[in-house]
């Protein structure tokens, strides 16, 4: 059984081990010749605008929020879709019913403009 | 002693690891990148468990959406992430006490309290059973949850109507 998680195991070690090992050699090997725009915050290439540390949009934080709902959701998707050969059309209703008040939801945040960027 | 008791006390530790950085760092984004660490050997734990489904929400749920929302929060918090949070004041004393006692206790309560009990169902039956008993024994539970999840979407939408009047 947990010899299933080894290979999950493998690539946590490699994906840790590369990223330090790529912070670890560029800092030993690399070239260190620093000037003011080397130093700048990389903002795409231009000029930094403004403070990072500034107030950020509420707007994120509801997103965060429908995006945990949502996640939720598929929580109990999950385990339904493990035994749906074996529910039938009954376990099928049973879902969509579920889905169908999360789509009343989804409806509503839309209608209220939750899922609209600029105001 | 056995490999799976090897694991499981690599896991501990890392994950105990990661809880000190999450109370101990003096950046509160550094703390909230630590507490992904630690959920995630949480969930290593659950599978030590055989605890699949508990895994897989683990990840999902905490890993994925909690800490997103918690660095939300912290950037929608105004200039936090600029200043060193206070790790120690002057209660620190009193509340090792606290801990050592709560940690003795329950240590006392799992020695003594809980044995094993015959090995586990095999994980993937485990979830089996579970959406089982979620989509027949505990069907309307399960469609009230979806009336829960309506009611949380329509309040987030409230929430962040009124702050948006605010700003």
């Amino acid at each position: 059984m947990l010899l299933s998680y080894l290979p999950i195991l493998i690539l946590v070690l490699l994906a840790a081990g590369f990223a330090l090992a790529t912070l670890f050699l560029s800092s030993a090997l690399g070239p260190r010749r620093p000037s003011k725009d080397k130093l700048s915050t990389y903002e795409c290439g231009i000029d930094p605008v403004g403070s990072a540390r500034e107030r950020f949009s509420v707007k994120f934080y509801l997103v965060a929020m429908l995006f945990i709902i949502f996640d939720i959701e598929i929580v109990f998707l999950y385990p339904w879709a493990v035994i749906l050969n074996s529910l039938g059309l009954f376990g099928l209703v049973e879902m969509f019913f579920f889905l169908g008040i999360l789509l009343i939801g989804l409806l509503y945040v839309w209608k209220k403009g939750g899922l609209e960027w600029t105001t | 002693m056995t490999v799976i008791q090897v694991v499981f006390f690599l896991v501990a530790a890392f994950t105990t690891a990661a809880a000190f950085l999450v109370v101990l760092a003096k950046n509160i984004v550094h703390c909230a990148i630590a507490l992904v660490f630690t959920f995630f050997g949480v969930a290593a734990l659950y599978v030590l468990l055989d605890a699949e489904f508990l895994a897989a929400v683990q990840v999902l749920l905490y890993v994925g959406g909690i800490t997103i929302l918690l660095l939300f929060a912290i950037m929608l918090t105004s200039r936090i992430s600029a200043r060193g949070v206070r790790v120690m004041n002057e209660q620190v004393g009193m509340s090792a006490v606290v801990v050592f006692a709560i940690f003795a206790l329950l240590a006392i309560a799992s020695l003594k309290g809980f044995a094993l009990v015959g090995s586990p169902p095999p994980a993937s039956y485990a979830t089996a059973s579970l959406g089982r008993l979620l989509l027949t024994t505990y069907v309307l539970p399960f469609e009230a949850v979806s009336i829960l999840l309506l009611a949380a979407m329509v309040g987030a939408i409230i929430l962040a109507r009124r702050e948006r009047e605010k700003d």
